[in-house]
């Protein structure tokens, strides 16, 4: 790999997994260990009787990087599928985030403004503070807690990305 | 998960976890358990004392377990088999479930646990086992459930032998061996695994392709790996076919020697860091290179950007994560390595495309000028003994006896030089610790070894600091009477670390002095083997000769030169074209300079 040219790219990567005990660990150890990235990890179980789980693993590197990640995933024995969202045509990302904003007078109204115009709901209030829910792009929650940052932004909990291949086409086992 | 067996509803169940956990062994056609009781796995002790179909043998320490498995499951192609108790016994076993995982061997090791109910409470004795274990298995698991007991088992042998084989740790809690456990059968061969499935069969349009760029190779190698020896002896065979039939050179890794006979005029030695000068020029001048079955690994390929410069790659491996890893291939091709042989050799034959006859020709004649150079040569004068001439007169010695004969060795230079200077004709007769470089694997894999082939000569060539590391096991050899030979190149030196130090550290020989070694005679003797010494050439053949005379284990203390080196090598970071030479051998062919290092 030291002499690999490649350019770095960004990959979001669907696995299905069985829903066992340990098999997230060995996912993370498995980037830990050999040195890749995550951008953000997301895993829940995703069928009727919760033995698959889905993992989405936002990662970057190069090609040859990314298919080594994609091949160390695969050989996992509790791997069912590992799909690059990324080559495998147009796809939906998203990211849910609750997000907190204390402050008092103007701030308030100008919170609940911007919030309006980036469709984020209201979930919780108290006459100091909000917890504004929102999903969207990593892009769209990182430029709503930037502006909200100056209002009274107290604190961001976000899911990481998940995301899924657009049209008819399905990852199942 | 429930796989629960439609019947144990129904049944009374009247088996032990452990009873289970034997029985499932003993399906999977276990003969042998290499182990040490303890606390946690006394249930499948008392289970051992109450039957006869396998065989425990007790060794001293649990790391000698894990190697005798690796050297039984190397000689034989079967899965070893390991047994070891809950915390320091499985803690002990993590460096030789490391070294099977780095070389691709199969072993499924079980280890005790705390009782479920404990788990979690820094019990007496307890570890994360499968924390621990997870980089250095296949796979491992925890067996919470009596009835997983035997399906379990059943699914670690198959993910242990399948695919690229491996270590797979089984963790079981104690109460899990002690309640009623319902036993089922092992899976059909037919039914597939949920998630895993290793591709064996290649796809037949990359063979193709393969094919198509050999038969116009000009300059071709093929380069052979482990994966030929774990696909079976079969494997090895076909290697010979195909190599006959294209009339390529033949180069082995480490992991390789075996795969091709050494003794045959296409063999150029093994290639890498100690490789010949002709293997590894072949390599770097090669026009098309067939890698079968082995990684690329570093101590292979040296600098990666001057690696096989102007040549097309094909790569057939079973592990496709093996593939794209540190070289970038023009042919990839996944698959078992025997099956892949077979394929080349039915489309080489269909097609009617000829091969480049005359450049193949002028291709060997280069390959003989290289030859020429004699790389391996050394100088034996006078009375101290050149540790290759050592290795050299054992491999004579045994190839004079007939006898059929397997090697293991620690790690080192004494490794380096039986790699270079005793021939294997088939596989599964040599055994080194090679990804992992474990000093202390040779004595424990020539337990594991002689106790799978009770008739056969088995050396362990070592070296005094290695074999120290694991010294204890000469008490497990006694007591199963195993006639295992170790025959120590004592340069009183830890000499690779000496070699590196005279080198590339100025001579500063920090700590690498093997001061206050033991009398390996009378330790020998102490163990109540048989001790033997030569100091002078003139003992050489003789000591060599008794030893393998004497049908109990031996320690024959080879005193040899003490500041030999290990020639010819690549130094780490070079390129194959960059070797460094031994002392006597400027000149030739192709422009040496004065320190050695060739240009080619």
């Amino acid at each position: 790999m030291a002499d690999d040219p490649g350019q770095f790219r960004s990959a979001t990567i669907a696995v299905l997994v069985e829903n066992e005990a340990g098999v997230l660990a060995r996912v993370i150890g498995l980037f830990s260990g050999r040195g890749y990235n995550i951008e953000s990890l997301t895993v829940a179980p995703v069928d009727a009787d919760r033995r698959l789980s889905r993992i989405t693993i936002v990662t970057s590197g190069t090609e040859m990087v990314i298919e080594q990640i994609k091949a160390q995933l695969d050989r996992l024995v509790p791997v069912h599928k590992v799909s690059d969202l990324s080559l495998a045509g147009p796809h939906l990302v998203r990211e849910l985030a609750l997000i907190k904003v204390v402050g008092l007078g103007d701030h308030r109204v100008e919170a609940l403004r911007l919030a309006d115009a980036f469709r984020a709901r209201v979930v919780d209030a108290t006459t100091e503070s909000f917890v504004f829910e929102m999903t969207g792009t990593a892009e769209k929650i990182d430029a709503f807690c930037d502006l909200m940052r100056p209002i009274g932004l107290a604190e961001v909990s976000r899911t990481g990305a998940v995301a899924i291949v657009r049209g008819r086409s399905a990852l199942t086992v | 998960m429930s796989a629960t067996s439609p019947h144990a509803a129904t049944q009374p169940l009247t088996m032990s976890g452990a009873e289970v956990v034997l029985r499932a062994l003993k399906d999977q056609g276990v003969e042998v358990i290499f182990g040490y009781p303890g606390g946690a796995v006394l249930p499948i002790y008392d289970a051992i004392f109450q039957q006869n179909a396998i065989r425990h043998i007790l060794v001293r320490h649990e790391q000698a377990a894990v190697h005798a498995a690796e050297g039984y499951a190397r000689s034989t192609g079967k899965v070893g088999c390991v047994l070891v108790t809950s915390g320091p016994g499985a803690t002990n076993a993590v460096t030789g479930l490391l070294d099977a995982l780095m070389d691709s061997i199969p072993l499924v090791c079980l280890t005790g646990q705390v009782p479920t109910h404990l788990i979690g409470n820094d019990a007496f004795q307890e570890a994360d086992t499968t924390g621990i274990t997870r980089p250095a298995t296949k796979h491992n698991y925890l067996v919470k459930r009596s009835e997983d007991v035997a399906r379990v088992v059943h699914e670690a042998f198959h993910v242990a032998r399948s695919g690229r084989p491996g270590p797979v740790v089984i963790d079981l809690p104690k109460d899990i061996l002690i309640n009623k456990a319902p036993y089922v059968e092992a899976p059909p061969a037919t039914q597939p695994h949920r998630s895993y499935r290793p591709v064996t069969a290649p796809d037949m349009a990359q063979v193709r392709k393969a094919v198509a760029l050999l038969k116009q190779a000009e300059r071709p190698v093929i380069y052979a790996g482990g994966g030929v020896i774990n696909s079976g002896p079969e494997a090895s065979r076909l290697l010979g076919e195909f190599a006959h039939l294209t009339g390529f050179p033949v180069t082995n890794t480490l992991m390789g020697l075996g795969a091709f006979p050494s003794q045959d005029p296409q063999f150029l030695g093994m290639l890498g860091m100690h490789g010949t000068y002709e293997a590894n020029l072949v390599m770097h001048g090669c026009d098309v290179m067939l890698n079968m079955g082995a990684r690329f690994d570093d101590r292979v390929t040296g600098k990666l950007s001057h690696f096989a410069p102007n040549a097309k790659k094909i790569h057939a491996d079973i592990d496709p994560s093996s593939i794209n890893k540190n070289v970038k291939v023009d042919v990839p091709i996944v698959g078992d390595a025997g099956q892949i042989l077979a394929a080349m050799i039915q489309v080489w034959k269909e097609d009617s495309q000829p091969p480049m006859r005359e450049a193949l020709a002028a291709w060997w004649r280069q390959i003989d000028l290289w030859r020429a150079k004699d790389c391996l040569q050394y100088v034996q004068q006078g009375k101290i003994i050149k540790p290759q001439h050592a290795v050299k007169r054992l491999y004579e010695i045994t190839r004079e006896s007939g006898r059929e004969t397997y090697i293991t060795t620690e790690v080192g230079q004494h490794q380096m030089w039986a790699a270079q200077y005793f021939g294997f004709e088939k596989p599964n007769r040599w055994m080194t610790s090679g990804g992992l470089g474990t000093m202390g694997y040779g004595l424990p894999a020539a337990m594991g070894v002689q106790i799978a082939h009770p008739d056969a000569l088995v050396i362990d060539i070592a070296g005094e600091a290695s074999i120290l590391m694991n010294i204890q096991e000469m008490a497990t050899l006694c007591q199963y009477r195993l006639p295992v030979k170790v025959f120590i190149l004592n340069n009183e030196y830890m000499g690779m670390v000496r070699q590196w130090q005279e080198l590339l550290h100025g001579g500063r020989y920090s700590e690498s002095y093997s001061a206050a070694l033991p009398d390996f005679v009378k330790l020998a003797e102490s163990f109540h083997g048989v001790g033997l010494r030569a100091t002078e050439e003139s003992q050489l053949d003789d000591v060599i000769r008794e030893m393998l005379a004497t049908d109990r284990p031996v320690i024959a203390d080879i005193c040899v030169a003490k500041d030999e080196n290990c020639f010819p090598m690549i130094p780490s970071g070079a390129a194959h074209n960059e070797m460094i030479l031994g002392p006597g051998q400027e000149g030739g062919v192709a422009g040496v300079t004065d320190e050695g290092k060739v240009l080619v």
